[in-house]
């Protein structure tokens, strides 16, 4: 999708990549016939730029068409270069601006109890992403609300766009953080399906405050040459390189 | 829109902060979905009213306003119309992109009533005196922005917000202020308001302004001059049409408002008038500066913001047009 693209965060994308499918294929209460289902799970992408990832879920969770994906970043594309909830079918909020996304799923966690319902807000945050100081008001509001209806992934691949996030401008010790802060914290290995699944089960059953799944992943993850490497946050693979990311996801995905 | 009115000598003074408590107490008891946000300033921005009726529909979010924002558009995405406040200072220059991105970029149904604008803040000083407020909301896609000028027509602002479906800005003072709108008054957004008619000089105003204007009309009068004042109190959508049409008879303006004569009302005319029907016009109001300490009424008269300034800029315009 970044190659046809020419530009976008491929590493951001496959780090999630496993948490936004285990999402949408064994999590979520949604329905892409209705996408605006009042009884819906809500999911937040915080981390915008991860797009691909999630629009490549929604698409092949049946949102919109599979080829639409080729459409990303062009011009009258409803598929924008970050989550654009009014374009979008299946996209629940506008991100990309880094450290809003877990403020807007509190206020959907919000309305939410307010109403009664039992559906369960989803979040998915950056560990660059946790050097805004908003992300810290947000996790202050959630835990002095109680907001056991809100799940948020930590997608904790190490590397921003500058560099390894200890050597730019480190957040850790995280899991402490979000310890700190009144969130009950459990830590996964991000690609590992039963622990992601396991991780949001406790996440269910847990009550009285918001559940931060921190998820140890691997930026570029299932491509050999991008795997742990900085400087494919922010860049689009030329055609013969994403087509060996593609021979290598096809042959992770074998072995697997 | 017409509708005449008079000032009302030695009538009661009423902040439009005090009139926003009242009107959303009241909207919370017609609608269920009407949710209220703060950031620690409830007792001031007065949505403490809004609070102790209806505590559970109430958040104080605490000193972070950047949240504040981002969770009421989390509110709007499933369905509640919240009511964000604070000083208007915090809503719009700390919470910027958070109303950029999180509310209008995706027209979330969001109202930021922001109190304390504008110098009549007072003795607070120059760090919570919103000079700039109206020109960062005002280019914003899809925000609304309203300035009230009394108590009635933020009551009828409030009550307006609600019904309009998207963000909405409005900007509330703390200093009490003359009632102008009688109770027969419909406010319609992106409407101005002819309140005085005249053929020599239009005066455009908002908020605080507005019965300075009045008042400035009536000392014109006496001097023979015939000002027609004009409350706009929706700066966007902008009434170009009524503003137009008032310089079109009168072929010379001023705009008073509260707020730097950068980007605001003022800006707003000058675009107006430049593209429509270009005249003379003097812009009253915070000329590139920032406020400081003080009392209301010190301060109004040390920033050239009283009815005897719109007297000489009035003035100045129609001298202007007759050369």
């Amino acid at each position: 999708m970044t190659a046809a693209a020419k530009s976008g965060h491929p590493g951001g994308s496959l780090s999630a990549a496993d948490i936004l499918a285990a999402l949408y294929f064994r999590v979520l209460r949604v329905d892409p016939s209705r996408p605006g289902w009042p009884e819906r799970d809500r999911f937040v992408l915080s981390k915008g730029h991860a797009a691909p990832a999630l629009y490549a879920a929604l698409a092949e969770r049946g949102y919109f068409p599979v080829e639409e994906l080729k459409t990303l970043r062009r011009i009258h594309s409803r598929l924008q270069g970050h989550p654009d909830m009014r374009k979008t079918p299946g996209v629940e909020a506008s991100t990309g601006s880094l450290g809003q996304g877990l403020s807007m799923a509190g206020g959907m966690a919000l309305a939410g109890r307010l109403d009664g319902c039992d559906w369960r807000v989803y979040a998915l945050l950056g560990d660059g992403e946790c050097e805004e100081g908003q992300v810290w008001e947000a996790a202050m509001a959630a835990a002095h609300y109680r907001l056991d209806n809100l799940t948020a992934f930590l997608d904790n691949n190490g590397l921003q766009i500058d560099g390894p996030i200890e050597q730019v401008m480190s957040p850790n010790p995280l899991n402490d953080k979000w310890r700190a802060f009144g969130w009950h914290v459990i830590e996964i290995d991000g690609h590992d399906f039963g622990q992601i699944l396991g991780a949001v089960d406790e996440a269910k059953k847990t009550k009285g405050r918001p559940t931060m799944i921190v998820a140890r992943t691997i930026k570029g993850k299932g491509c050999s040459f991008m795997e742990n490497e900085a400087e494919w946050h922010g860049k689009a693979p030329s055609p013969e390189q994403a087509e060996q990311a593609l021979r290598d996801l096809e042959k992770g995905g074998a072995a697997r | 829109m017409k509708y005449l009115v008079r000032l009302q000598e030695g009538a009661k003074k009423v902040a439009t902060r005090d009139a926003y408590g009242e009107a959303l107490a009241e909207l919370g008891r017609e609608n269920p979905d009407v949710v209220a946000l703060d950031a620690d300033l409830s007792k001031s921005t007065k949505t403490a009213v809004f609070g102790k009726a209806f505590p559970a529909r109430f958040f104080n979010m605490g000193i972070a306003e950047a949240n504040m924002m981002a969770t009421a558009a989390g509110l709007a995405a499933a369905g509640k119309v919240p009511f964000a406040s604070t000083f208007a200072v915090f809503a719009t220059g700390r919470a910027f992109d958070q109303v950029r991105n999180s509310i209008c970029y995706p027209h979330l149904n969001v109202k930021i009533a922001a109190s304390h604008a504008g110098i009549t803040v007072g003795e607070d000083g120059g760090s919570h005196q919103s000079v700039e407020d109206i020109a960062l909301m005002r280019v914003l896609p899809n925000m609304t922005v309203i300035v009230p000028a009394d108590a009635g027509e933020t009551r009828a602002a409030v009550r307006a917000a609600a019904a309009l479906d998207g963000p909405v800005y409005l900007r509330l003072g703390r200093a009490g202020g003359p009632i102008i709108f009688g109770p027969d008054y419909s406010f319609r957004v992106g409407e101005a308001v002819v309140l005085r008619e005249g053929r020599d000089v239009s005066l455009f105003a908002c908020g605080v302004m507005v019965a300075e204007a009045l008042k400035a009309a009536d000392q014109l009068a006496g001097e023979g001059l015939e000002a027609e004042v004009v409350n706009v109190s929706s700066l966007k959508p902008f009434d170009w049409r009524t503003v137009a049409e008032s310089v079109v008879r009168t072929g010379a303006a001023v705009s008073a408002e509260e707020h730097s004569i950068i980007g605001g009302l003022g800006g707003a005319v000058a675009e107006c008038l430049a593209e429509r029907h270009p005249v003379p016009l003097v812009r009253v109001g915070l000329r590139d500066t920032f406020g400081e300490s003080g009392t209301p009424d010190e301060l109004m008269k040390a920033y050239g913001l009283t009815a005897a300034d719109i007297v000489r800029a009035a003035k100045e315009a129609i001298q202007r047009r007759r050369v």
